[in-house]
């Protein structure tokens, strides 16, 4: 997926069963955050989400493992994050 | 480079230009790259800084405490005021070890090294000296970093290092990085990771440190995953000056949030960013900071005149990548066009090859340093390269 504007919770739901993920009301909370930081251009890092005070980031790799950053904004519909410059 | 260009343009009878700067020399940090591999000496890479201020600027060897951006005053260390009309931010960015946990620990200088400082390149240096062979670890902690391809020709010429020492047999290279592949950009990566396989240096990636392990010499990541090392030559994490955190100017990495375009400040009109002190989207690299410089000088006139400013810069980066044996890649990209193959700066001719290991652009890469202390520091414009990068010649698909 490319553009934004597509994406609704059904698209998610099926990006993370790809992904093996069940999405409990946790990654949903996680997800909501990201998408909010995105919508107001905020870059994007492990360390922002981990400072954030919404998720830290040992509970945010247990959310989204391995890559969570990149699997967590893929869910969540946004590109990849521009951090990676 | 900055005061070099203004002086140029500005009205010496209506504006004074000073430059505050804490140190007395000048680093010349891609130098820093080579310096560990004993390519360059210590005293090609620092200079005095007075020998490139232009006549007719001052330099004010002090160190700043705070910015007023609302009274438009700097205040320094020693207790001197100096009130701005117009202030340009070029405080660069520097390393963060202490950011992650045991980083600089006991093993700091030891067998975990830097060289994105002066000091860290030349420790490494004499490390690298008399270094038996074991695990050599090449680490990026986070992303953004000054200069992303550096890590990489670290790797690159470690690997060449080795194999002239006739001990490349003993020394194992891994390479680990934040991000999915070796570059941050997909062509460019795509080149890159051939190099490395061809190379034997492994590759660790989607490696986000939590801690360095001083006792039993590894790494881990926030996953658990864990990587041993012999050696440890890190990029920790790169933040932007204490200062701006004092006078409450930057972000979360102390970088001034900066309109990407015209580089002027997002929050106050009279102050303007250079090079990687801002949180603009582009390569933290020095051929950023030219390409900024001519563009940004253009808009303090205009802004000076009262007119629209240029949103005008495009993220236009150029680097060197050095591959080792005494080869180097050549990459040009932006913020919309990533680094693709073709030829540089003549469209169909070159001399330079985009994305292709040549000789030819490991010359240009040693050139470099010479063209830096002798036509860049001055403001002078390097013939054929344009601030905004140029379409033609390049092989888009």
């Amino acid at each position: 997926m490319t553009d934004f504007s597509q994406w609704n919770k059904e698209v998610g739901e099926a990006i993370s069963k790809e992904a093996n993920i069940v999405l409990s009301p946790r990654h949903w909370q996680v997800i909501d955050y990201i998408q909010g930081e995105f919508k107001k251009e905020v870059p994007l890092s492990i360390r922002r989400v981990g400072k954030s005070g919404v998720v830290d980031i040992k509970e945010f790799y247990s959310l989204f493992p391995n890559a969570p950053l990149k699997t967590a904004t893929k869910i969540a519909g946004i590109p990849k994050p521009a951090s990676c410059i | 480079m900055m005061a070099n260009h203004l002086h140029h343009e500005l009205d010496q009878r209506e504006w004074e230009i000073d430059i505050i700067d804490e140190r007395k020399e000048h680093y010349y940090q891609p130098g820093y790259l080579f310096l560990p591999f004993d390519i360059y000496e210590p005293e090609e890479i620092v200079k005095p800084i007075k020998e490139f201020i232009p006549k007719g600027v001052r330099l004010l060897s002090d160190k700043i405490d705070k910015v007023d951006a609302e009274k438009n005053l700097v205040q320094m260390q020693s207790g001197d005021r100096l009130h701005y009309d117009i202030l340009i931010i070029a405080t660069g960015a520097k390393i963060a070890p202490e950011e992650v946990k045991g980083m600089s620990g006991k093993e700091w200088q030891q067998s975990v090294f830097d060289f994105y400082s002066f000091e860290g390149s030349l420790a490494l240096r004499n490390k690298l000296r008399e270094w038996k062979g074991g695990k050599l670890v090449v680490h990026i902690t986070e992303m953004p970093i000054k200069c992303p391809v550096a890590p990489l020709e670290f790797a690159f010429l470690a690997d060449s290092f080795f194999k002239n020492k006739k001990m490349r047999d003993q020394v194992e290279i891994t390479y680990v990085t934040p991000l999915s592949g070796a570059f941050t950009k997909p062509k460019a990566t795509a080149a890159l990771d051939h190099l490395m396989l061809e190379k034997n240096i492994h590759i660790e990636s989607d490696f986000a440190i939590a801690e360095v392990d001083n006792e039993n010499k590894k790494i881990i990541d926030y996953a658990g995953r864990e990587i041993p090392f012999d050696l440890l030559v890190t990029v920790p994490t790169n933040k932007g000056d204490e200062l701006m955190e004092r006078s409450g100017l930057g972000d979360d990495l102390n970088y001034v949030p900066t309109n990407k375009g015209t580089l002027q400040s997002l929050h106050y009109q009279n102050i303007f960013v250079l090079g990687d002190a801002s949180n603009i989207p582009a390569s933290k690299a020095g051929s950023v900071a030219h390409f900024e410089a001519e563009i940004l000088t253009e808009n303090i006139i205009r802004f000076i005149n009262g007119d629209p400013l240029k949103a005008e810069f495009d993220g236009h980066a150029n680097c060197f990548i050095e591959t080792g044996n005494g080869k180097a890649l050549l990459i040009d990209f932006n913020y919309t066009h990533e680094p693709v193959e073709g030829e540089f700066p003549f469209p169909g001719i070159g001399p330079l090859r985009l994305l292709k290991e040549s000789r030819m652009n490991h010359m240009g890469k040693l050139a470099f340093k010479w063209i830096y202390w002798n036509v860049l520091l001055k403001g002078t414009h390097i013939p054929f390269v344009g601030a905004t990068m140029q379409e033609a010649g390049k092989h888009f698909a």
